[in-house]
């Protein structure tokens, strides 16, 4: 028998790159599969929310504005990160979702593994969404894809780790900012992932995590006049129509809810679902016989 | 100069005797006290009515070397119609231009109520001869200012020759005229609260008509602290001679939370009769933003964001 004490962990938010409790002062139960208290988490109010879109807005500049290259790099250094803390992971995960050791890791692999493709594509995604369009005129006509803003993400409420990664990953993949509304249920994967973020270069506010009850957070999110785009996976229908008018009112992006299988090969549609497309049309002058005039 | 102070002013060492005969100020007790009323909690009707008070006392500000007649329009716009999609929303108290800028924020203000105000005296260091901030006193003046706001020489000032900091602001009182006189004392420069509170004394018996902490242009402006401080001493100077006298924190507030905790320190410090723009300001540019946020708030439900307000 040890004589140690037991060290419990406080989890806390993850907003502006740095660790608060709720404005609120709430915190709530989190227990596992079986019903055991694991841990406290924080009960995020509307104005952590506010505040997360406000760390949100001030880190979109920087992140945005960061070359692809250097997104790349910042998003893959996460996933080194990650692989460092994985034990940590696969015994939350598993605690969480009440699934095997071996189950636990295998979401964490493919978790991280997703992280470092989707850090691949910072630097190709302009390539392949975006190029020169041909048009009837004498005008170069480019097109280039070009980050929504603050994203508010409703993380998938079943898959606590890797639906997560899946779903936050493409956002700021882009040059995105994002608000991340953790699983209800299983929080703490997400607290976790934060303390990951905030050691592994990515600017504060890119990333800003909430904890708590989904329908009360993601409220005054979806009407926020500040946020540009809502991604619905993790809300019930109820929820997610109710938050897709609240969000018709600044014509928020809206990604609706859909049966998602987490372990399959992503596809591109949640790195293209928060982009829009610039074009940018350049006189050439005219055309001659030998071809281009630039 | 209430007479109840002309023997302190006599001489350079009877003004010295007075002001170091004030109370010494206890640090943490002024701090801990600010603090402690900076936990109040106003909401609803209440944050309604600290909102639009907020607005009404501000000096909307620009003060930049690349001040522009263009901007100085857009400014003396923005305090007659803050939010344009709410005519409700009241009016700020004034604009703060520099002297050159007057004729041209009075201009665009027009008949509107909203006060033109000035800084002069060599604004922000006062690094310059008498005749010279005279000269900017006078010229703002004659420009249309309604109210000047002066700095003190803090070299003066630090160096204990408190006479020759009394002497200037009693002559720029004088050059202003009708124009209110705004002194303020650059706390961040006077290094302790002690000091703090004997400026506000030469400010109140040279006949400021406010007392204002800062310029905006240095390390420490407005603090809670420092404020409440000022508070302390026009209401102590109006219960001794029964003058009031105004008080402007400026620099540093820039959210609705901060505004409304100094209206709490106003309204507990000197009282009620201080929560009117004619005796209360905010020296300020990007909090008139974020009030009008917080307002927008309070009226549809919904978080506003800086794309609904104007950029400055």
């Amino acid at each position: 028998m040890s004589d140690r004490l037991t060290v419990l962990k406080t989890y806390k938010l993850y907003v502006g790159g740095k660790f608060p409790r709720s404005e609120s002062g709430r915190v709530y139960e989190v227990n596992d599969s079986k019903g055991r208290w694991l841990a406290n988490a924080p009960l995020a109010s509307r104005k952590d929310a506010r505040d997360a879109v406000v760390a949100a807005r001030k880190a979109f500049g920087g992140w945005s504005g960061a070359t692809a290259y250097n997104r790349g790099q910042v998003l893959y250094r996460v996933a080194e990160m990650l692989e460092g803390r994985k034990d940590q992971f696969v015994r939350e995960v598993r605690d969480a979702e009440g699934i095997s050791k071996s189950e636990a890791a295998a979401q964490v692999d493919a978790a991280i593994d997703r992280w470092v493709w989707y850090a691949g594509w910072t630097d190709k995604i302009a390539q392949v969404m975006g190029g020169a369009n041909p048009v009837a005129g004498p005008f170069f006509n480019l097109s280039t894809p070009e980050p929504t803003g603050v994203v508010t993400v409703v993380a998938p409420q079943e898959s606590s780790f890797l639906g997560l990664v899946s779903v936050l990953a493409p956002v700021i993949a882009t040059g995105n900012t994002a608000v991340v509304i953790a699983s209800e249920r299983f929080p703490l994967p997400a607290l976790s992932l934060g303390e990951v973020l905030a050691t592994s270069d990515v600017p504060g506010g890119v990333v800003n995590i909430l904890t708590g009850k989904t329908a009360e957070i993601a409220a005054p999110l979806a009407a926020h006049q500040d946020v540009n785009a809502i991604d619905l996976t993790g809300a019930d229908a109820g929820l997610a129509r109710e938050l897709e008018v609240a969000a018709a009112d600044n014509l928020k992006r809206v990604l609706r809810p859909q049966a998602v299988d987490f372990s399959a090969d992503p596809g591109t549609h949640r790195l293209t679902a928060f982009l829009e497309t610039k074009t940018v049309w350049h006189p050439t002058g005219s055309l001659g016989a030998s071809g281009s005039a630039y | 100069m209430p007479t109840a102070f002309a023997d302190v002013t006599a001489s350079d060492s009877t003004l010295r005797r007075f002001l170091h005969g004030l109370p010494g100020v206890d640090a943490v007790g002024l701090e801990a006290r600010a603090a402690s009323l900076g936990t109040r909690s106003i909401k609803t009707t209440a944050k309604a009515y600290a909102i639009d008070l907020a607005i009404s006392m501000i000096d909307l500000t620009t003060l930049e070397g690349a001040d522009t007649p263009g901007k100085v329009r857009a400014l003396g716009a923005k305090a007659v119609n803050p939010d344009p999609t709410d005519r409700g929303t009241p009016r700020t108290a004034a604009v703060c231009v520099y002297p050159d800028m007057v004729a041209t924020a009075k201009a665009a203000v027009g008949d509107s109520g909203v006060k033109v105000a000035s800084v002069a005296t060599a604004f922000p260091a006062g690094r310059a001869a008498i005749d010279v901030k005279l000269g900017d006193v006078r010229e703002a003046v004659a420009a249309g200012a309604d109210e000047i706001d002066m700095v003190i020489d803090r070299g003066a000032f630090l160096a204990g020759d408190y006479m020759t900091v009394f002497e200037q602001i009693r002559a720029v009182k004088e050059a202003c005229g009708t124009a209110r006189l705004k002194v303020i004392f650059e706390t961040g420069e006077l290094s302790t609260y002690d000091n703090i509170r004997r400026a506000s004394w030469i400010g109140m018996i040279a006949g400021a008509d406010f007392i204002k902490t800062s310029t905006g242009k240095v390390g420490v402006n407005a603090t809670p602290a420092n404020t409440l401080l000022m508070l302390e001493a026009v209401r102590d100077f109006r219960a001794q001679t029964g003058v009031q006298i105004g008080v402007k924190p400026a620099g540093g507030i820039r959210s609705t939370k901060d505004a409304v905790k100094f209206l709490v320190l106003v309204n507990e410090t000197a009282g009620p009769d201080w929560l009117d723009s004619h005796w209360f300001r905010f020296g300020a540019s990007s909090l008139l933003n974020d009030l009008l946020m917080q307002r927008q708030k309070l009226a549809t439900g919904r978080y506003s964001g800086p794309d609904y307000v104007t950029v400055d």
